[in-house]
């Protein structure tokens, strides 16, 4: 358990500035989610966290002391990598036991203990004796994980756990890694990802990260309704909100108006705006049409169930009332 | 791994399935094959059996064609002397010939494993990221790329007990007394040869070390990191299981052409009982002695010992040549 706090922090590579003074405060036992488009800087700030990277300036506290220069291994930190990073010459068991056995004063009844507690967690038992080799991906993400668990961390970290998992295991495993934070209550969870649909399920808070800089923190139903610019309003939700500027949102007093897909009605003459479908996609508990209407992207409606519109068709919608999103030409919203 | 891609599929009643295609990929291969397969037989087999047959036989320079098989009275024969006593004879019973067997072993025993060592040094040093490494990388091989004959003859010159730069220098510095004849001298030609011969090679041991440590994944390390694994722990729990395969195909390579030596300590030490090793006894047998049959005797044994040792190392060691067990 403990509580993180990132003042100003800068990471630069040469002269290339990746983190460019964030400040941030981590709560105890918070799953906190690092999301944003690559390049963003995010894995980059959980390495800082980590101590896998230096600090190029700023001030990060575990528990309100300064850590800058404290060994990883010190920090009371495990992380789960994206690539597993599992020591491919070791048994699973070998694997878990690795950061422990080095340990001193940690006997090996204790070990077995803590490997065995962590494996039944999740369910790999069974593959103790086994290389990661001899393991499917999403085994050696689980192997991974129980490895973290072992060293009974403070804080755990996750880069990108699940990238590199099919689409059916990564919903199971982020199942399992929200189980894993209401069994683990105490720690604290960062977690790194691009994917709003992982940040949104697994979070308490989600911080959205742009070009190295914190775009806005809140929980995950804050950022959806009341995202404070045009980017976190882009970026969270999917399908992604809808932005139509210009003459059309003259009427709004704003210089863009968005609007989710899911916050729009179809009506049968009328409404705020028209325009001719394109494409529609049907997945059984909804569907989504596809609208041409002059904006740079294709408006989408997001109906329940399946529809029959056709391409051609020409449809009249209307945003429904207080799901509008007004934003000004800077792109922050107008309340 | 060659072998799962090559191996036919078996149903279940034990009939071997041959499809088409892989009808077509075995005679693929056998195709590729067989040009090596000739040049090996021509260039290889055949000297080999004709080295083998000629070590059964009295054949002298002069006369290879009226070659008489004796069987193995050049490996070890014997006669009853009146007064009872019994003497052998052969390359078995030839102290000479045992002399080369140690300076051999010795030779590859002790210059395979300080290259090793220093080749793993060298290949840690070149995997670490710094500046100009690309130039670090290409400048260590020069010794290596040099012909053995050439870098003989430059250290035969540095080492030269008159005019040599080593004894000038060892002479200014006060580290020697007197010059010292380095390859003259039986006590130190043996150290001479396997300075040469370090210097000379561990560039290529740290290569092929090299290419086994950029197969480690980097993040393991981090992980390592994290659980708070020593540096030194690392390299001994993480890196070097990992590099083993890759460091034992190395040594074997080495350890085959150290067994072979020769050309180095001919041309270094000439004549010298101190290093004188199996090749070049065979060879002065061969030719200059005009004991062709004795000498083809002593490189066939030559090539049974390193045969054997090969066997030998392969087997105790699990050295797999598909890259390693990853």
């Amino acid at each position: 358990m403990a509580s993180i706090e990132l003042r100003n922090i800068r990471k630069a590579f040469g002269a290339v500035e990746v983190i460019k003074g964030v400040d941030l405060q981590v709560r105890k036992g918070e799953f906190m989610v690092f999301v944003g488009p690559s390049g963003c800087g995010k894995s980059t700030l959980l390495r800082l966290i980590s101590g896998l990277e230096d600090i190029t300036s700023g001030e990060m506290l575990f528990d309100g002391k300064v850590v800058n220069s404290l060994a990883p291994s010190k920090r009371g930190i495990a992380m789960v990598f994206q690539s597993y990073a599992l020591y491919p010459h070791m048994t699973v068991y070998e694997n878990m036991a690795f950061g422990l056995t080095l340990e001193k004063g940690t006997s090996k009844d204790e070990i077995r203990k803590r490997v065995e507690r962590a494996a039944d967690m999740l369910q790999i038992g069974q593959y103790l004796d086994r290389l990661p080799k001899q393991l499917s991906g999403g085994q050696r993400q689980r192997v991974a994980i129980g490895r973290a668990i072992t060293r009974d961390p403070k804080v755990f970290l996750f880069d990108e756990p699940l990238s590199n998992l099919d689409a059916a295991l990564r919903v199971a495993t982020r199942i399992e890694i929200a189980k894993l934070h209401e069994e683990m209550n105490n720690v604290t969870m960062i977690y790194v990802t691009h994917d709003q649909v992982e940040a949104m399920t697994l979070a308490d808070r989600i911080c959205v990260l742009r070009d190295g800089l914190v775009e806005q923190v809140g929980t995950p139903m804050e950022l959806y309704e009341t995202p404070n610019s045009v980017f976190v309003a882009g970026f969270i939700g999917s399908p992604k909100m809808n932005f139509i500027s210009g003459d059309k949102a003259k009427p709004f007093n704003a210089e863009t108006v968005g609007i989710r897909g899911e916050h729009i009605t179809i009506v049968p003459s009328g409404g705020t705006w028209s325009g001719t479908v394109i494409h529609t996609e049907n997945l059984g508990a909804d569907s989504y049409v596809y609208l041409e209407m002059g904006t740079e992207e294709p408006v989408v409606v997001r109906l329940e169930g399946a529809n029959s519109y056709k391409s051609g068709d020409t449809v009249h919608i209307s945003p429904m009332e207080g799901k509008i999103h007004r934003f000004d030409g800077a792109g922050k919203p107008i309340l | 791994m060659a072998t799962d891609v090559m191996a036919e599929p078996v149903a279940a009643t034990g009939v071997k399935i041959k499809s088409e295609l892989m009808q077509q990929r075995v005679r693929a291969a056998q195709l590729f094959l067989l040009p090596m397969l000739l040049a090996l037989a021509v260039v290889a087999g055949w000297p080999l059996l004709r080295s083998i047959y000629f070590s059964f036989t009295d054949a002298s320079l002069n006369d290879l064609d009226g070659a008489q098989w004796i069987g193995f009275g050049n490996y070890l024969r014997w006669q009853t002397l009146e007064s009872g006593a019994v003497r052998y004879r052969g390359v078995l019973a030839d102290p000479a010939w045992w002399n080369a067997v140690w300076n051999t072993m010795r030779f590859a025993v002790v210059s395979v494993s300080l290259e090793a060592v220093l080749g793993m040094g060298v290949a840690l040093v070149l995997n670490a990221e710094f500046r100009g490494r690309g130039i670090v990388r290409a400048a260590i091989l020069i010794p290596w790329a040099i012909p053995t004959i050439v870098s003989a003859k430059m250290w035969s010159w540095m080492l030269n007990d008159q005019f040599g730069i080593l004894n000038d220098l060892g002479m200014r510095l006060g580290l020697l007394s007197q010059k010292v004849a380095w390859t003259a001298t039986a006590e130190t030609a043996m150290q001479a040869v396997l300075v040469v011969d370090i210097w000379k090679t561990t560039p290529f041991m740290a290569l092929l070390i090299l290419a086994g440590l950029q197969m480690v994944p980097k993040d393991i390390y981090e992980a390592a990191d994290l659980d708070g694994v020593h540096p030194v722990k690392q390299f001994f729990r993480i890196t070097l299981p990992l590099v083993r395969p890759a460091l034992m195909v190395a040594i074997i390579f080495r350890l085959l052409d150290a067994l072979r030596i020769f050309d180095l300590i001919y041309v270094l030490t000439p004549n010298s009982s101190a290093t004188k090793t199996m090749s070049v006894l065979a060879r002065e047998n061969l030719f200059d002695f005009d004991k062709f049959s004795y000498g083809s005797a002593m490189s066939t044994l030559l090539f049974l010992i390193i045969a054997i040792l090969t066997i030998l190392y392969i087997w105790l060691g699990k050295v797999r040549f598909d890259g390693g067990d990853r």
